[in-house]
This record gives structure tokens, sequence and C-alpha cells, in this order.
């Protein structure tokens, strides 16, 4: 089995299954509650499958109420709770506890209220990413950010892990496009954050919220933004016999004010394993190919197209080709839309990365990979978001052979310790979950982390909600609360006073 | 004993820092104090003075990220970025005129303190989503990294965006990294007159939801700002790209007339002059900032103006309302119950005595539970109550 670990689970907890089985039947009838080991199997993990585990019970609420009443009798009875959406992430977010309740939010599947005018969308948070677009494109809108899971990724688990995707150079974040929560704390009691106005004044919440990975509350409820659709995308797809000089055009384009709707690169494996896959007319004789994508009103995409072929053919590019149509511009994406799968062909399993750093440092860091892949004895492909330094380095691995999982999460974890040395962070957008828990001290220091472990003592001093994640280790809450001063240290000889 | 300390460097904050929470004595925090009309009075006996603390640590334009000394002035920061392109594309707005102070004052700690924006908010977000790392000092005294210096991060809880608009009251930011963004080659302004409130919203927010990519949308009505009411939309980029949107606009909005065209200056000194509430600046009447549903912008003018003697402009596409409460009066009943019946929202005393914000709430009071929510993020950061104590509501 794997190197990561979870906390024992709480024997007394486990011995009171039945009796925390009847209490929740009380409060979510009929199917809602499921406690069968063959029908929980479907829980055990998520998208990072190489963990698995039982959940104590499943619980499928459909009501705020159902949802205040099963936290306050967890809370009430320090049973742990794992909320769950549709259990797409890639960093182990949504994995079970064996002395936990697993409260999954699919249920709450409703579209609330589309406002045009204000141009909001009101949502439970089991609805899929794609499902708010989707509710509004008809009058041509559309919800913004677009993680790659998009068609099965429930908003509420972006709203979790504050999920990006290719257009959030341009479009932000999740936490740039909500505006306001419904969300119930592990004691019941039901928060309202946000709304259709903006910047509401106090403390901001709705930032915590946003990419607290399960474990501040429940989200009840979601209001985003929505855009208009842009008039019109067009992409250029180049290719250069140097990644550095990828590196640099990516640089240029920035520098000469524009700001591509999406810019990824990706590889020479990456490359390979596209084009043998989907057949999308990608060079083959190139170390670095990117795609660039300019979206907005067609008279200024046009004018972009060639400002950026100018930039690329700069750069020494041996490739440039423009979509001259919708149906090109599909095909110029489809190799990149398919690399994890590409990738999945060429290798019985891979585990897909997700550190940022600064784009500067983009040839050390793919030289350094390289030397590590001989370190480790395994292959890397990489894509990634070219314009905000997000990689997405594809560790390719066997897990029949033995020792081959261990070797490329030891290889993962050492990408991901370069990144931070090059001044970047461990995770730009899967989040920290349990895959990048342990790692989290190589850019936190203790006291860092400690006031982030205060942040969650404010919500969840019994530390019940989806404990085991993010945090290395678990303080109680007393134990931080604690002062630790000196009194009369002053006066501060080296202070300027008046 | 009142003392002023007047830290260089980090540590030197943490020092006071630790000093102030050994000996429970209240710390005022302020950078060019440009903003202390804002919010509740303090009655701290010593001072924080972080205007030493400044300098550019790092700024990388092709990065789009730029790590500075929280108490580096605003304008310096405008300056630097600008001259090389590029701007804080939330585009702060200063407080100083409204408030009667000085104009261009202000330090970018101030700013995020406050979460100032101006009419771009509406398409560039507000200061806090510019905001991508930060080293603060917690009332505990304890020096603390949050976030990064890059421009995508999801590791751990968001705080150095949680901090912005919290006042000073959970911690002493020291450092703090934005992302930055290209400065628009160009700007105009699409000028539509003799609207009323109801069709300039409307129109307002018809372009919001076009694909004109509308970076300012307001409404000055007759006596604001000149004889006749102006209902303006900001547009901003590539010069082939703003003549095309203008006429994108122009086709939108013909059944509310034909516009005229500001040109880059003219364009310019308006949409300062709206991010300033320069229209209610120079005078004395209490005056509120009101945030609400964009559309329910009129709606909430249209009720308080039945019971008050008030004069209103509006901003971001009518979700952010500027009210001047001409008789003198603070009417903070009349007005917080109008926005609950306009659909809720957020109601701000910025302008009034001292004595009646130390009275009157000057924030949006808040639900039981969010309220003890907010204490205890506060006792966690800041458990001896000395960091600004007081500043947002009584007690935090």
């Amino acid at each position: 089995m794997t190197a990561i670990a979870m906390p024992a689970p709480d024997r007394d907890v486990l011995a009171r299954r039945r009796e925390i089985l009847s209490a929740l039947q009380a409060i979510v009838p009929g199917e809602g509650v499921i406690h069968d080991e063959r029908e929980m199997r479907a829980y055990e993990t998520d998208a990072l499958t190489a963990y698995r585990q039982l959940p104590l019970i499943v619980v499928l609420p459909e009501t705020v109420e159902q949802v205040s009443r099963v936290l306050r009798y967890c809370y009430d009875n320090d049973v742990k709770v794992v909320p769950r959406g549709a259990g797409t992430s890639l960093s182990g977010g949504a994995l079970p506890l064996e002395d936990g309740v697993l409260l999954s939010m699919m249920k709450f599947n409703r579209v609330i209220d589309i406002d045009y005018a204000n141009r909001a969308v009101v949502v439970q948070p089991g609805v899929t990413n794609l499902g708010i677009t989707r509710a509004v494109e008809e009058e041509g809108f559309y919800y913004a950010p677009d993680p790659s899971s998009q068609i099965a990724c429930s908003i509420g688990g972006n709203i979790a892990e504050n999920s990006g995707g290719v257009h959030c150079l341009k479009y932000g974040l999740t936490t740039n496009n909500v505006l306001g929560l419904e969300m119930v704390l592990i004691t019941g009691e039901v928060i309202r954050l946000g709304g259709k106005h903006l910047d509401s004044e106090g403390y901001d919440f709705l930032a915590l919220m946003t990419g607290s990975e399960g474990l501040l509350g429940v989200v009840t409820e979601v209001t985003v933004r929505i855009l208009q659709k842009p008039e019109t995308a067009r992409a250029l797809l180049i290719g250069f016999p140097a990644s550095e000089d990828g590196g640099r055009c990516v640089a240029d384009i920035i520098a000469a004010g524009i700001i591509p709707g999406g810019m990824e690169m990706m590889d020479r494996l990456a490359i390979h394993a596209a084009e043998d896959f989907v057949h999308a007319g990608y060079p083959l004789d190139v170390e670095a190919l990117l795609i660039v994508e300019l979206d907005g009103p067609e008279r200024e995409v046009d004018y972009l197209i060639g400002r950026v072929e100018e930039i690329a053919r700069a750069h020494e590019a041996s490739h440039v080709r423009i979509s001259a149509s919708e149906e090109e511009r599909m095909t110029f994406w489809a190799g990149r839309k398919a690399a994890f799968p590409a990738v999945g062909r060429i290798s019985p399993d891979y585990l897909c990365m997700d550190g940022t750093i600064p784009r500067r440092e983009l040839p050390k860091v793919l030289a350094r990979m390289r030397e590590l892949g001989e370190k480790h004895g395994l292959r890397v492909a990489n894509v990634f978001h070219a314009g905000d330094g997000n990689l997405h380095p594809l560790i390719l691995y066997d897990a029949n052979k033995p020792g081959e999982l261990e070797a490329a999460e030891a290889f993962g974890a050492d990408i991901l310790r370069l990144c931070v040395e090059v001044g970047g962070v461990l995770t730009g957008e899967h989040g920290v979950g349990i895959e990048k828990r342990d790692l989290m001290t190589e850019m936190f220091s203790e006291d860092d982390l400690k006031q982030q472990q205060r942040v969650k003592c404010a919500f969840d001093e019994k530390h019940l909600l989806n404990p085991g994640k993010v945090f290395p280790l678990l303080h109680r809450c007393a134990e931080l609360g604690k002062m630790h001063v000196h009194k009369g240290q002053l006066p501060f000889p080296d202070i300027p006073r008046f | 004993m009142d003392a002023t300390f007047k830290p260089r460097d980090t540590r030197q904050v943490e020092d006071a820092v630790k000093w102030a929470a050994g000996e429970e004595q209240p710390l005022e925090i302020v950078g060019h104090g440009s903003k202390r009309k804002l919010g509740r009075p303090l009655q701290a006996a010593h001072v924080l003075d972080l205007s030493d603390l400044t300098g550019i640590e790092s700024y990388e334009p092709a990065e789009l990220v730029l790590t500075v000394k929280a108490g580096t002035p605003v304008a310096e920061v405008e300056k630097l970025v600008s001259d090389n392109g590029q701007e804080l594309s939330f585009e702060p707005m200063d407080y100083g005129p409204l408030l009667g102070e000085d104009p261009g004052r202000g330090t970018v700690g101030g700013v995020l303190a406050a979460n100032l924006s101006g009419p771009r908010r509406i398409k560039a977000g507000a200061a806090r989503d510019h905001v991508l790392g930060m080293e603060a000092v917690s009332g505990r005294g304890e020096i603390f990294n949050s976030g990064g210096k890059v421009v995508k991060n999801v590791t751990g809880y968001d705080l150095p965006r949680a901090l912005c608009g919290s006042f000073g009251t959970l911690a002493v930011a020291t450092t703090v990294t934005l992302k930055v963004n290209p400065k628009p080659e160009t700007s105009a302004t699409f000028l539509l007159g003799g609207l009323d409130e109801a069709a300039a919203i409307d129109a307002l927010c018809r372009a919001m939801g076009s694909s004109a990519e509308v970076s300012g949308a307001a409404h000055l009505p007759g006596g604001i700002d000149g004889e006749a009411g102006k209902t303006v939309l900001r547009l901003e980029g590539f010069e082939t790209s703003v003549d095309y949107r203008f006429k994108t606009l122009e086709k939108l909005l013909a059944e509310f007339g034909a516009p005229a065209r500001l040109a880059e200056a003219e364009s310019g000194a308006l949409w300062r002059s709206i991010r300033d509430v320069l229209p209610f600046a120079g005078s004395q009447t209490p005056v509120w900032r009101v945030s609400v549903a964009p559309a329910s912008g009129p709606r909430l003018v249209e009720l308080l103006k039945a019971k008050l003697d008030i004069r209103a402009f509006f901003d971001w596409s009518g979700g952010l309302v500027w009210l001047s409460c001409d008789d003198g009066g603070i009417h903070e009943t009349e007005i917080r119950a109008a926005l609950q019946e306009a659909g809720g929202g957020h109601a701000t005393l910025v302008r009034a005595d001292p004595s009646v914000r130390s009275t009157v709430p000057v924030f949006q009071p808040q639900p039981a539970p969010l309220a003890a929510l907010s204490r205890r993020l506060k006792e966690q950061f800041d458990p001896k109550g000395i960091l600004n104590a007081g500043r947002m509501v009584a007690g935090v």
C-alpha cells in the first residue's frame, strides 16, 4: 500500500455504528442513508484512486434542514464527517474515513434562480460545473472556470477546491467568480455569505471557504457570476525546436499586454502520446508545442492573432498554424484535451501532479525533472497551463510492478519540492487533500501552519470536518489557543518610537 | 505612556505586537492615516505606524507579480507598474477627497485592509481578487506567511485574501504580493444623456450582459455632476477593439438614444471622479456606500427618495450606490430598511462625525451565527484584542 497514512480510527465510534445509523435514519428517511457494504463501495475513493476506504455510513440529505441536523448530531456525538460532491478530486479530498460519515451532496441538484440582469445564477451545490453553463447558454451566457472534469464535477466541489481550468489566467479561479454561499457549520448553524451584490463587508469568509477542501463547512447553495460568451475564439498552434524558446515566447506575449483566453504547452512525450491517440496534426519534430487561444470581439481577435504570430516567429518557432474555422480550433485542442488518456495508453498507470512555478524557471525545472526521472527510473510527460506557470507533470508507472507506485509518489514529491524551491507552490488547482498533505511543511513554517489551523478552530474546534486532509499534524485547538507571552520586555531599543 | 512605534522591518513589527500582547495594550495600526475617518473611531493608547515599512521587494512584469512592503505608498506602486505598461486593475479608490483629506495618499496595506476597489471592480474584480500572498504578524505576535508569489495557487486556506477588508483587526500585514495586469492601450467612454434611473440602470445591465467587455458602468443623475444626467460605459483595450465595441454598444443600446464618445483624457477624468466620489467631496453631509444587486439600485433610491432628502449616484452597473443625506441626518433605520426591501446587501456609513460613528453601526450588522463566527476568528488571531479593536464592530 501507499505511503500516506490516515489517522487511526476511533474505536468507540466504530462500536457505536448501529446507534449512529439509526439516529441518521431518523433524520434522513428511506434510501438517503446507505450502510450496505456493497452499496458503499461506490464512495470508497475519488479520482485519486490509489487510495480507498469504506466510510462508516453514507448519508445523502435532500434539504438544508437535514444537513443541519446531521451535522448537529455528529457534533454532539463526536462523529467525523467527510463532505463529498461528485468525487472527482485528484488529491483525495473526498477519501472516506473508516470512522466517519460520508455526506454526499449530490441530491442538491437544482438550479434555483437565473438572473440575467444581475448576471448571477443561484444553484444547489450538486449541480455540475457544466450544468451551470447549460442552464444559461440559450441566452449566450456561460460560467467561466472550466476544470477539465467540468462535465462531472459539482460546483460545491469547485468551491471546496477553488478549481481553475484552462481559462483562468484571463477569467480567474472559482474564488474570483463566486458571489455568495449558503453553508452549514458543524454545529448545524446555517450562514449566508454574500449574494447578488458585491464585496460584503466584515471578514471575507467567502475567501476562506473557497479552497477550504471541506474542512470548514458544508455548502448548501452557491451564487456565481456568469458572463456573456466571447464573440469569437481563434487559436494558434506553435511548435518550437527548443522548449526555452517556447517559454520566452509565452513571456513576450504577456509582455506585449496580451492575456490570452488559454495558453497551453506540451512537451515532446505528451505531444507524441496525444498525436498517436487523436491525430490532431501536431508536429512531431518539436520539443515544445504551444496552443494560444485568443477570445473576444472579432476585430480584436483578428488583430491579436497577428501580433502573437509575429512574436512566435521572432522566437524561432518552426511551426505556426492559425485556426481558420471553429472545427480547426477544436482539432488544435483535441490533443491537449486528450493528453491524460493519451498518456494512459502508453503506460498502465500515471500520477498527475499539479505544482505552480514562476514561468522564468521553466527551462530549469524541465531539465531538473528529467534528472529526477532518471534517478527514480520513471518517465514523465508534461502538459501545463503556460500562462500562469501551472505544471501538470504526468508520471508514468505500472502499479503491478512492486515498488513502482512508491517510486512514482517519491518522484512526484521531489517535483513538488522543486516547485517550492524555485519560488512556486505545491498545488495550483488540484488541492492538497491527502496527496500533498505531508509536503505542506516544505512550503510553510510551523507558525504559518498554525495560523491556518486557527482558522479551522474558529469553524470546527473539534476537528470533525474532513480530518486527516490538508494538514500533516492536527494540533488541538486548546493547545493552539494558548498564548506564550513575556511581559515587560519593552523597550525594544531598535524600534523607532515617538 | 502613549507611544508611536515606527518599525522599519517585520521583526520590529513583531517586537511591538509581542509587547502589546504581553501588556494587553491596544494598538492602532496606521499607514498614512488617510482612512482614519473610516469605520468606528478607535481609542487605542498606542500607534503602530507602518509608513516606514516601505519598498519594492520584487517586481517581475512578465510574471504579472509584484511584492511590496505593506507601508509602500499606493501612488509609488501605481507609477512603477504604469512605467512598465501595467496597472493594478482593481483601480483602488482614494477616500481622501470625500473625507476631507489630501488626495493621493494611502499605502498598499491600507488599500487591502479596506479592500478598496474602483469602477473596474465589475470586470476585473476587487482588491482582494488581486492578492496572491502575504506576510503578516498576528495579534499573538507570530510572523506568518500565507499564499504564494505565483498567480495560481490553492495551497492551504486563502488567508491573504481573507485578511483583505479586515481593517487590521486580525493581523498586521508587513509584505504583500499582488497580481498586476497589462494596462489597456486606450480607453473611451460611451455616454448617453436624458435617461431616468430605471432606464439608465437597464441600459447599464444590458451592456454588462453583452460581449462588449465593459470596464465601468455608472449613472450620474442630473444635478450630481453638471445639469444633465449622464449614463456612462467605459471601454478599454486595444484601439481597434475599443472602436469595434463602441459600435457594438451603439447597436445594442439604440433604443436609449444616440451616444456621445468621450476620448481618453476626458474619459479618464470622469472615471476618477466617479471612483473617488468627487460629486460628494467638499461638504460635510453624511454619506452612505451601499452595495446591492445591480438591477435593484434604482428601487433602493426610489424607496429612499419618497421619504428622505437624499442625492444618489450609481457605479458598478447600479450595484454600488453612493448616498448623500443632504438634510444632515444619518437615517440608518430608513436606509437599512429600504435596502432590505430592495433585496438586501450592505450599507456602510462612510462619512459622519466620530461621535456618530461610535454609536451607529458603521458596517451592516450581521445575523447572530455570522457575528459569532467573526468573534471566534478574531479570538483566534488576536486573543488579547490589541489590533484595531472595535474598528469594525464593538468587541471585534
